[in-house]
């Protein structure tokens, strides 16, 4: 019996970001202390009716369709539930106004790092149909993980009040991003760039046929 | 029992679904009605329909300017509230008729008229009801733009090779070529291979065609003619021009056929490889604008001919042919056809796929055609903008037929579609002449070519723009955009008069008969 522990990786590596990534606000808020709950809720969140079903059917899509790149059995078809998560995600950032970050939510995870999947798994599968079956340890490991992530996450929404903000219907969100990449934190921006350019050679290099 | 026989089992009947059925009635009902009309006057209906919903759409923008107008700014500056009902958080059903009515009257309606808009008009004073119905509109252009460029496809590549083309379907040079060939994609059996990965092959052509429909959801056909204005419409259409690859690859792959999954595999190849090129030359314009936003671009462009973006420095100009030669990879047109190239992949990732799917992948093909096109216009030529300066209308007044004739003679979404077509056409005409390149050769030009070059021009441009704040360098640039707007002109003057040249000589013969060249002839 293997427990090819590998596979979880990626999916409580995940996992683990969206912990942190839902429990941030609730961390920032705990420590500031600045925004006061009651303050922050009274101003009337202006999402109207059809903001609330098109939330909730988006909602569900990409819940639906996750669960179905973590059941499917065919890393193909995993792909095309991933296409639809990451794209349904795209439009919940559109949904909150935030067009910038869903457009590169599409750009980057949609239409690149997924076709750049596709295209490994096309190259490096041995047999069209080679089927993933998924032994008992590893589904009750996985089991544990998203009861213990799910309780967490039910506990965070149950004790957090949510600061409501006014949205923002002026502004120009890409000059903001695009002057604060490059003066404020234009070390990260270049540090990632040289790690990219890295990369970059790096995969070159492995590609690339010796000459005899 | 026939004569042939076949190593697989035959199907025993054909099945319908619920769906299909309706579809075909609905087809056949249409036909039935308009067979007799199209028979007898088929120019006539084309322009006609042509004509019909130009107005059908101007008639629209008329009348939500007209409820903007009389009725939503008169309640407010009357301080008339609309009722709030509790539905959750508070909604409301905005204005109600009767509340209409004397704003109606009061904008100079007579009562009898205004007792009978006032139900007409309710339902406008709702963003989402305009919304479906200029969805509908954008749908019906979606529908429309890849069934006339396969029509006039047929029609370029029949001049190119001294043929006519389709002529018999609806009369007048087969104009009603594509609806019949509509009608009969969708009365073909859906084909399905039993060894494909099925529900993968079924949605593969879906995939392709939702990223293409949704490209037009921010494309600015004109000053306050786009359905979403985004601050970053352009890196939406780009997104959407590259998930569109996904359907294409999932198709090629579903098929469990070699020849489809190297189409596929090509067609990932270079569409993960073009993008890159592709968009910095798109970032050039961008430099010059300061902005991602495709309306201030076009607006930007509003002062004639030689204040468009692809003559504001040479890195455009320059910029602007590699997004040609880039974008013609990203939709897989010729000489970048690999993924289909049917001289060695039989039909390359679609060929299993036969009728409602396979049209349903070139209807996606042809509309991303027309998006790219649409927005090589937009950040290089003026987009909605033509060659006259916006400012010469300026004296003419408020009149309606001052403000009809601004539209045709100095902007508006019918130079927008004609510039996005007189793309398509390039592509089209780049087609016919150009042989189709290797894998290899494609993939050389990309990395080793086009990248480099887009890199360098993306650094001249950035460099340019900073040096402007110079007086001296403006003005010398505004000689170079001066120079470069009329080098555009030779280019485009020669552009219509080749095709003027060709469309004169029509009948000549390009050059000797084969038959010539035999001995003894």
């Amino acid at each position: 019996m293997v427990l090819r522990l590998h596979k979880l990786t990626i999916p409580s590596l995940v996992a683990v970001a969206g912990l942190l990534l839902t429990a941030a606000p609730a961390l920032a808020l705990s420590a500031g202390g600045e925004a006061s709950p009651t303050e922050a809720t009274k101003v009337a969140a202006p999402g109207s009716l059809f903001d609330a079903i098109m939330f909730y059917v988006v909602a569900l899509v990409t819940v639906v369709s996750a669960l179905g790149v973590c059941i499917s059995k065919n890393v193909v078809r995993m792909a095309v539930w991933l296409f639809c998560t990451l794209g349904c995600v795209g439009l919940l950032y559109f949904l909150l106004a935030a067009t910038f970050v869903g457009a590169i939510q599409f750009i980057v995870y949609v239409g690149g790092t997924l076709v750049l999947l596709i295209f490994g798994v096309m190259l490096t599968s041995k047999s069209p149909w080679a089927r993933y079956e998924t032994h008992p340890v590893e589904l009750s490991a996985a089991l544990v993980v998203c009861v213990g992530l799910f309780s967490t996450l039910c506990l965070v929404f149950s004790s957090m009040r949510w600061p409501v903000v006014q949205w923002e219907t002026e502004g120009t969100a890409v000059r903001d991003i695009g002057v604060a990449l490059l003066t404020r934190y234009l070390v990260p921006f270049e540090a990632a760039a040289v790690l990219l350019f890295i990369v970059m050679v790096g995969a070159a290099h492995l590609a690339r046929q010796e000459k005899k | 029992m026939s004569q042939f026989s076949v190593p697989w089992k035959p199907r025993s009947e054909v099945r319908y679904g619920f769906l299909s059925r309706v579809i075909i009635a609905i087809a056949a009902a249409i036909y039935a009605i308009f067979k007799p009309v199209v028979s007898r006057f088929p120019g006539l209906v084309a322009w006609a329909v042509l004509i019909l919903s130009c107005l059908l759409v101007w008639a629209h923008a008329v009348i939500f300017d007209y409820v903007d107008e009389t009725i939503l700014r008169a309640a407010a500056d009357q301080d008339i509230t609309r009722p709030v009902i509790q539905f959750g958080s508070p909604s409301t059903w905005g204005y109600a008729p009767s509340t209409i009515e004397p704003l109606l009257a009061g904008a100079g309606m007579g009562s009898g008229f205004a007792s009978l808009c006032k139900y007409a008009l309710w339902p406008l004073q709702f963003i989402i009801v305009r919304d479906l119905i200029i969805l509908a509109a954008l749908f019906a252009l979606f529908g429309l733009v890849p069934a006339y460029a396969i029509w006039w496809e047929r029609k370029v590549a029949g001049r190119i090779q001294s043929r006519t083309g389709p002529m018999r379907v609806g009369g007048w040079h087969g104009w009603a070529q594509s609806l019949a060939d509509g009608l009969k994609l969708v009365l073909k059996e859906d084909l399905v291979p039993d060894e494909a990965d099925k529900p993968l092959f079924r949605v593969a052509p879906y995939l392709a065609l939702i990223p293409a429909a949704l490209a037009f959801v921010a494309l600015p056909f004109g000053v306050g003619w786009v359905f979403r204005e985004l601050d970053v419409a352009l890196v939406f259409i780009l997104a959407m021009l590259g998930i569109e690859v996904v359907g294409v690859i999932v198709g090629g792959w579903a098929s469990n056929n070699k020849w489809s999954v190297y189409g596929a595999m090509r067609e990932a190849c270079q569409m993960v490889a073009y993008e890159i090129p592709m968009g910095m030359a798109l970032l050039v314009p961008i430099v010059c604008a300061g902005t991602l936003s495709l309306r201030e671009i076009g607006e930007m462009q509003s002062g004639g001919w030689f204040s468009w973006l692809a003559f504001s420095n040479p890195f455009a100009f320059i910029a602007f042919v590699s997004y040609v030669i880039a974008s013609l990879a990203s939709v897989k047109r010729a000489p970048f056809d690999l993924p289909e190239s049917e001289s060695e992949l039989v039909a390359g990732f679609h060929t299993e796929y036969s009728g409602y799917r396979w049209g349903i992948f070139f209807l996606a093909e042809y509309a991303a055609m027309f998006v790219v096109g649409a927005l090589a216009s937009v950040l290089f030529l003026g987009g909605w903008n033509s060659p006259l300066p916006s400012s010469w209308a300026a004296s003419w007044g408020d009149g309606w037929i001052a403000r009809i004739a601004e539209g045709i003679l100095f902007g508006g979404p019918l130079w927008f579609i004609a510039k996005a077509f007189g793309f398509v056409y390039l592509q089209m005409w780049l087609r016919w002449t150009l042989p189709r390149i290797r894998i290899d050769q494609v993939l050389y030009a990309c990395v080793q070519v086009l990248l480099p070059l887009t890199m360098l021009l993306l650094i001249g441009t950035a460099l340019w723009v900073w040096a402007l704040e110079s007086s001296g360098f403006a003005v010398f640039s505004s000689i170079v955009s001066v120079i470069l707007g009329l080098i555009g002109l030779v280019f485009a003057f020669g552009f219509l008069g080749i095709a003027g040249y060709g469309f004169y000589n029509q009948r000549r013969l390009v050059g000797r008969l084969n038959t010539d060249l035999l001995s003894g002839s």
